[in-house]
């Protein structure tokens, strides 16, 4: 029983962090149809950054709450810089290009930034500042921490804050609807450009926040750490619906539990033949049980609707 | 009020508009009728911006307007009502409205023309908070252009209005459309049902291959022989 709790434990903290980057691949494909695979990276840039920063100003002498909110306020600014170049730069003038154009660019812009960053910051693990104090606490036989507590809770903050932006608010509004027809959402007096790099930068502030959670949780960062993470967000995405925003949020909490509890269980399930580091491959499994099935994901739309 | 002056538009080598010149005075109905494929469309598109003209000018009050961007169009105070009604299909009734004062910041103004929409058209009302993907085509068609009436435009453009739709809500249609035009509005009227077209403007102009054949009082070319055994099926 408490390895079924723990495990739960473990699979809502990373499903919130696979949540909030897969919220970044979701917004930017409802709004233009794109898959941006350079997420990830802008993730591990805003990890990068962080221990940077806080780290340069915790040797400082700065104290760690302040060396703390410096470093995940850098990280924010610095994705949120990133992301908005990424569209101008990159997909912005393959706007009209043909659908595989932008995704290849994607991918090539993923290279770049993992070189650019390994070229930064080396080739070697770095580890992340503590920046959280270590509180443990028990509940019925499962051991969890403040920093899990935190995770837990600033993302559903976050996606709480985001639904509000999205479903209440003037830019939000205008986003659902280039999302549905850019042509007369333009016609309305919508600037079309603007929407869309709202969406990048929007996606990767809260790329940052998660690379802030990532690199907390598990105290090492690397100049590769985006690209596994983006693919299971992008997986998360694909599960919910991708488009979706209550999907991505749904989905990346799924595939957390689901990889927790696979990774819990596999060991006993196949006598002892596969050990938890088989993790990654739940996630994936997951990939292919859903395009094979339902591709549109849990809340997809049927078919594309898109004008 | 609108002046139009050598327009033309082409895509790729097809040429869809051939340099035509006409105008909109203020407070007038145009209608704009031709066959499938005339040219019609284009233009309209072209004014609006949505798509871009290979040569010619638009003025709209004494300003050139052929040059700005897209989304700048509705702030000089010229709404298009598109071809296949666009609306948002998974925002409400009111969203889309909402989205029709997009460009105003003054809410209690909005809602003010709010009312006055669903004076126009009672059946929206009704419907305030269904997905406008649910409404039937007419019902689209009349968020459509409430929705136009949203950004209080000086000008209306109607982009086949009449489109897929019933005897019935056709009538229903252009019933606001004479009643919106007797409050004032300048409006610019597309249409393949040519009688109903000039039935309810003042003016007309005919296009035929991109070039605009015929113009003159609607009374007149809803007579004109040349008129009736082409467009008006006698």
């Amino acid at each position: 029983m408490d390895i079924f709790l723990q495990q739960i434990i473990n699979g809502l903290v990373q499903g919130s962090i696979y949540a909030l980057v897969a919220l970044g691949y979701t917004m930017v494909y409802g709004i233009m149809g794109l898959i941006n695979f350079a997420h990830g990276e802008v993730v591990m840039i805003g990890t990068l950054v962080t221990i940077t920063v806080a780290g340069t100003l915790l040797k400082a002498g700065m104290p760690v709450a302040l060396a703390g909110m410096a470093g995940l306020m850098a990280a924010v600014l610095v994705c949120m810089a990133l992301g908005w170049a990424l569209e101008r730069v990159a997909y912005r003038p393959l706007r009209h290009a043909p659908r595989l154009t932008p995704l290849i660019t994607a991918i090539g812009m993923s290279i770049v930034l993992q070189n650019l960053a390994m070229m930064l910051w080396g080739r070697n693990y770095m580890t992340f500042p503590s920046l959280l104090p270590k509180v443990d606490f028990e509940l019925a036989g499962a051991n969890f921490t403040a920093i899990q507590i935190i995770i837990v809770l600033v993302s559903a903050a976050t996606m709480g804050g985001l639904l509000l932006l999205v479903y209440r608010t003037k830019l939000g509004m205008a986003m659902r609807a280039t999302a549905q027809n850019p042509a007369v959402a333009s016609l309305m007096g919508v600037n079309i450009n603007r929407v869309i790099a709202a969406a990048f930068v929007i996606g990767s502030a809260l790329g940052a926040l998660a690379g802030v959670m990532v690199g907390t949780y598990y105290e090492i960062a690397h100049y590769q750490m985006g690209f596994m993470l983006g693919l299971k967000a992008f997986t998360a995405a694909v599960l919910g619906g991708i488009g979706n925003l209550a999907g991505a949020m749904l989905g990346g909490v799924l595939l957390g539990l689901i990889e927790a509890l696979g990774a819990g269980y596999i060991g006993d399930l196949t006598g002892g033949f596969l050990g938890s580091h088989y993790q990654d491959i739940f996630a994936f499994v997951v990939l292919i049980v859903v395009l094979m099935f339902k591709p549109s994901g849990l809340f997809g739309e049927k078919t594309g609707d898109r004008a | 009020m609108l002046e139009v002056t050598g327009l033309h538009v082409a895509y790729g080598g097809i040429q869809a508009v051939r340099s035509i010149t006409f105008h909109v005075n203020q407070g007038e109905t145009v209608a704009l009728i031709g066959a499938n494929g005339a040219g019609k469309s284009s233009t309209l598109k072209a004014i609006a911006r949505v798509i871009d003209a290979v040569g010619g000018d638009v003025h709209f009050c004494g300003e050139k307007i052929s040059r700005i961007a897209p989304h700048d169009i509705i702030r000089k105070g010229i709404a298009l009502v598109p071809e296949g009604r666009g609306v948002f299909p998974r925002l409400s009734v009111l969203e889309n409205l909402e989205m029709g004062a997009y460009i105003r910041n003054a809410t209690v103004e909005a809602k003010k023309d709010l009312k006055m929409v669903f004076d126009y058209f009672p059946r929206l009302k009704e419907r305030e908070d269904q997905l406008a993907g649910t409404l039937s085509g007419g019902e689209q068609q009349m968020l459509a252009i409430g929705r136009a009436l949203m950004s209080r435009p000086k000008m209306l453009l109607l982009d086949e209005p009449s489109m897929g739709l019933a005897p019935i809500m056709v009538q229903k249609i252009f019933e606001v459309v004479r009643a919106v035009a007797a409050d004032g509005m300048t409006i610019l009227l597309i249409e393949q049902n040519a009688r109903l077209a000039l039935q309810c403007s003042q003016r007309g102009y005919v296009m035929e291959s991109g070039e605009i054949s015929l113009h003159g009082d609607s009374a007149q070319l809803l007579d004109d022989p040349k008129v009736r055994a082409a467009y008006l099926g006698e």
